[in-house]
């Protein structure tokens, strides 16, 4: 198999649809109808605001997966800088003239939709860290010179989002970040080092926290702490998810959901009302579905010849699978709430499309897996 | 022309990273896997419990009932001040230990115990169950002196029904709790549970129920999965129920309900103009407060083992036969149907043979030669046998009928009995017999099928009183009635107002005809003439109720007595001549009388029945007496009250 295909200069629509990845097409349609489900329930069975607007962000968002797909990866490789500098500056932009809501300055007013930059840069990052390491060779990965730069590529953008503040999202752009430069090979002793400074520059960070960030990691610690107040989203929702019990209470039948108990249940919890009306058997169809697109996604690494193709995709597929965790932790009251939405499922333009054009990219690759990047 | 640097290593390097996060992801996946198996299998009992409680809470509470009152603003049924006990079966440390702690602080017996248990069980553990709604203050006080060691117990003070006199237990009758059948039946009553919710079970109570029961109002309260109450959402004071004024007279209605004690029987009296129910009285009584609380198993076999019926409403659901007070009737009838006239004379011999039966006139002797208003006035049983057989039972039914026998008149009361006005149709099709001829005769003296209500007696004095005008009965002031109907119209408001202060309201001329009635004769000379022979039969030596007659000039009135039987008298109790009084109580004769007062401008009408009594002249004439006496003292009152009014609202 290995390079036994001649590298092809030109592939028409028809090639490009039939070497599609289907199951992974599938799976993401799959999700993309079951939060219809789940966004109709949350407007308590009413085909309103928030169910509308989710199936016309989906449809567009899908349709752009493809068109995504079909454009050269060479294309995807070569803007991936620029790509990383856009969002940069729109992230600068959010700092002079973004919106805030609840205390946080995050979104942009494109009139037909608020954009958050931050989102954009889960992908822009990994984007940009992959066509990196790609350039530069294996012997130079662990060179000092060679470590500043994604190291300042991956502070830039975390520290201008912690301080919109958003603590989940800069977390889940570092996160992304710090796989592709693991995946490249930087050594563990490194890695080790920014744990301890971490560690160490902990107690000033903590200073800078406002009052409900510190509480809910206090909260996480013993939710019984203020059974009222912060702790009410975790108690909440782990009783939602615990009543939902094997089948579920039955779909529009979640009591919890319905009687307002469940906080943000169109974003972060949407996992929650699902768990909740379809019980254990629900929960685990929508893991799985996730765990076979991270599958797929790595698998179609695994065909690619680039180091950026495979650096890409490993990551993405990687990180994709973390948000999902980090969601589906958050909800079941593992990990402290943190505001991290569940990949598709969750209520929210600027996380689908970064999705999107994460996975379109993914399947961009597959498709063009065959042509070089130049 | 980028390309990749570092070749195939570089790959393998990435291969073999990658290796270590899908290691890493594994357990990641496994740690979620792990903790959904926990909460959503392993735990969900708890979780379920959990979310059970996780909701609003609300408190509802039964509004007060809207008040009762008589005429004269005289409350009849009200409200009072109970002081209750609740239960929050989850606010409490131990349920168990509270509710034996209960029981012998307010020495409950075990079924009460046992009822309250099966209470808890059957609802919400937030939902307060009632333990008593109506403690006495010593039975309070020792609760709150040990309330502190409580837990989960609430004593509050709500407001409960009360009837302050028994004389009106019937006409307003009582509340109780709801049952089953009261949710089948009445439709507004699914949004009317709340702890404490009483529903009107017979009278007044169960005919205005839908009004004077009000709106249940509520506090929401939101609360978390622990089950305390972070704030109150909404509050809903409901809406107290609607009060209604009546035309009863509550002076009246004790002095007659007096009158019966220790008797089997009832009283009403009638505005004959305006239909008005002033009394409307049953003996034996019984006390309507027990119902409201929960009435105990042994008051409750007491009531309803009694030989008198205390429960039942004589009034409107006693039957009897009318006797001798149908006379006037039976005389209407004839005259109006030209079969007879005044002048016809019968000789009364004391008793008549027809048929080849014998028919007694309860004189043994006789009473000679008698006309029509002699018969009347003395009661000549003879003469009216002579009469109806000349009638026939077909034309008289059609009279009674229209005097207001056989039928219910007083609205919405389920209890009415409609009674029986026999004729030849209704014997065939209720006993499948034809009518004979000799029944015809015993119907003519108000024996034989007839059953009456006493309000059906009293109705039928009231349009013979009136002129011979098809008034109606009603008890709640404001309800339409023709004469009110009349008012809404205002068709010629000035000239009733005049025709009721005027001299001339005994002699209905054509105003009459403005207020809405319909006349009931042909010729009004027939109806005057009954109502002048009942002036005899009182006022004059010889009638039979002339022993209870009122000689004060504005106090005169004229009646007519009755005794029916409810046996058949044999030809050899006859001859014995056996005295009322010694034949077993269940055998005697009941004892009515209806009359019209004051005779010269004819106001009220009024019916006496005493169950058992003897004769009309001996028991219930002189009880009519008393309580007309009262009613045309207490008149011009009336009357003020009646000026007084601004529409017929309360």
């Amino acid at each position: 198999m290995f390079r036994s295909g001649s590298i092809q200069s030109h592939l028409t629509l028809r090639d490009k649809i039939f070497s599609l990845d289907l199951t992974l097409t599938i799976c993401i349609f799959l999700i993309g109808i079951i939060s219809f489900f789940a966004m109709y329930s949350t407007d308590g069975g009413q085909f309103a605001y928030h169910t509308k607007s989710h199936i016309i962000r989906f449809i567009i968002f899908f349709t752009l997966f493809f068109v995504i797909s079909f454009i050269k990866t060479s294309f995807w490789y070569g803007s991936a800088t620029l790509f990383y500098l856009g969002v940069l500056f729109l992230l600068i932009l959010v700092k002079y003239v973004g919106l805030t809501s609840s205390g946080s300055q995050r979104w942009l007013d494109l009139y037909f939709l608020n954009l958050q930059p931050s989102e954009l840069m889960k992908i822009g990052l990994i984007l940009f860290l992959a066509k990196y390491y790609h350039k530069i060779s294996s012997g130079d990965v662990n060179k000092f010179r060679y470590l500043a730069q994604p190291l300042l590529a991956l502070l830039f953008p975390v520290i201008l989002v912690i301080t919109q503040p958003d603590l989940g999202t800069s977390f889940l752009i570092a996160v992304g970040g710090v796989i592709v430069v693991w995946l490249a090979g930087v050594k563990m002793k490194f890695f080790a080092y920014l744990g301890g400074l971490f560690l160490l520059s902990a107690p000033v960070a903590i200073s800078f926290l406002k009052p409900y960030q510190k509480s809910r990691i206090l909260t996480f610690i013993d939710p019984s702490r203020d059974p009222l107040g912060a702790g009410y989203q975790i108690t909440q929702s782990k009783i939602a998810i615990g009543s939902g019990g094997l089948f579920g209470k039955g779909f529009l039948d979640g009591s919890q959901s319905y009687l307002d108990y469940l906080p943000e249940k169109h974003t972060d919890f949407i996992f929650t009302l699902f768990s909740e009306e379809f019980g254990f058997f629900g929960s685990m169809t929508i893991l799985m579905i996730y765990i076979l697109i991270t599958w797929r996604i790595v698998n179609i690494g695994h065909t690619l010849r680039t180091s950026f193709g495979k650096l890409y995709c490993y990551s993405f597929a990687t990180a994709f699978f973390i948000y999902v965790a980090v969601n589906m932790g958050m909800v079941l009251g593992l990990i402290p709430i943190v505001g991290a939405p569940l990949p598709i499922m969750s209520y929210g333009g600027s996380s689908m499309m970064a999705i999107m054009i994460g996975l379109g990219i993914v399947m961009s690759c597959k498709i063009h897996k065959d042509q070089s990047l130049g | 022309m980028i390309s990749d640097s570092g070749g195939s290593s570089k790959i393998r390097l990435i291969g073999r990273r990658m290796f270590i996060l899908t290691a890493a992801k594994a357990v990641v996946v496994f740690g979620v896997v792990g903790r959904l198996i926990s909460l959503q299998i392993n735990e969900s009992k708890k979780y379920k419990t959990l979310s059970d409680k996780n909701r609003f809470r609300e408190w509802r509470f039964a509004p007060p009932r809207g008040i009762i009152k008589d005429y004269f603003g005289e409350e009849i049924a009200s409200n009072q001040k109970v002081f209750q006990l609740h239960l929050i079966p989850e606010n409490a440390e131990n349920l168990s230990t509270l509710i034996f702690r209960l029981k012998n602080i307010l020495k409950m017996s075990d079924n009460a115990v046992s009822k309250i248990q099966k209470k808890i069980k059957s609802q919400k553990p937030w939902d307060p169950v009632i333990v008593s709604d109506n403690l006495t203050w010593a039975e309070f006080s020792r609760i709150n002196l040990f309330l502190h060691e409580l837990q989960g117990v609430e004593p509050i003070i709500s407001v409960a029904r009360v009837y302050r006199e028994q004389s009106s237990s019937h006409v307003i009758g009582y509340v109780s709790k709801i049952s089953k059948k009261d949710l089948q039946q009445k439709n507004y009553l699914a949004n009317m549970k709340a702890a404490g919710m009483r529903v009107g079970k017979t009278g007044l109570e169960n005919k205005l129920d839908s009004e004077i029961i009000g709106d249940v109002g509520h506090k929401r309260y939101e609360v978390n999965a622990f089950g305390k109450r972070i704030k109150e959402v909404s509050i809903d004071q409901g809406k107290n129920g609607k009060s209604y004024k009546t035309t009863l007279d509550l002076e009246l209605q004790n002095l007659s309900s007096n009158l019966l004690k220790d008797k089997a029987g009832s009283i009403c009296v009638m505005d004959i103009y305006r239909g008005d129910i002033i009394t409307m009285v049953s003996s034996p009584t019984f006390d309507p407060n027990k119902f409201v609380h929960g009435i105990s198993t042994k008051d409750w076999k007491e009531l309803i083992s009694h030989r008198d019926k205390p429960l039942v409403n004589k009034a409107i659901s006693g039957l009897y036969p009318p006797g001798s007070t149908i006379k006037g009737l039976v005389a209407i009838s004839a005259l109006e149907n030209d079969v007879v006239n005044t002048k016809m004379v019968q000789q009364c011999s004391g008793s008549i043979e027809l048929y080849g039966e014998k028919f007694h006139c309860w004189k043994k002797k006789g009473h000679g030669f008698v006309d029509m208003r002699k018969a009347i006035k003395e009661s000549c049983d003879v003469y009216f046998y002579e009469v109806a057989r000349r009638l026939g039972i077909d034309r008289l039914s059609e009279t009674a009928r229209a005097f207001g026998l056989g039928d219910t008149m007083v609205k919405g009361f389920k209890e009415e009995k409609i009674g029986v006005v026999p004729n030849t149709k209704w014997k065939k099709q209720r006993i499948g017999k034809s009518w004979y001829l000799g029944e015809t005769l015993h119907s003519g003296i108000g024996q034989g099928y007839w059953q009456t209500t006493p309000m059906q007696l009293c109705l039928m004095t009231a349009r013979i009183a009136n002129g011979g005008y098809d008034v109606e009965p009603r008890i709640v002031l404001g309800e339409r009635s023709k004469f009110s109907i009349f008012a809404e119209k205002k068709k010629n408001p000035k000239s009733l107002e005049e025709f009721f202060n005027s001299d001339k309201s005994n002699e209905f001329d054509d105003t009459t005809i403005d207020l809405g009635y319909k006349p009931l004769f042909r010729n009004q000379e027939n109806i005057n003439f009954v109502k002048e022979a009942f002036f005899g039969a009182t006022n004059e030596p010889g009638g039979t109720s002339y022993g209870s007659r009122l000689s004060k000039k504005e106090f005169m009135f004229a009646g007519k007595t009755g005794t029916s039987q409810v046996r058949r008298i044999t030809e050899k109790q006859r001859e014995l001549e056996i005295k009322n009084e010694d034949l077993p109580y269940e055998q005697r004769d009941h004892s009515l009388y209806v009359a019209f007062a004051p005779y010269n401008e004819p106001l009220y009408s009024i019916s006496v029945v005493v169950e058992h009594g003897g004769s009309g002249s001996k028991t219930a004439a002189p009880i009519a007496k008393k309580v007309i006496k009262k009613l045309l003292e207490r008149h011009p009152l009336r009357q003020q009250v009646h000026n007084n009014y601004k529409g017929e609202d309360v």
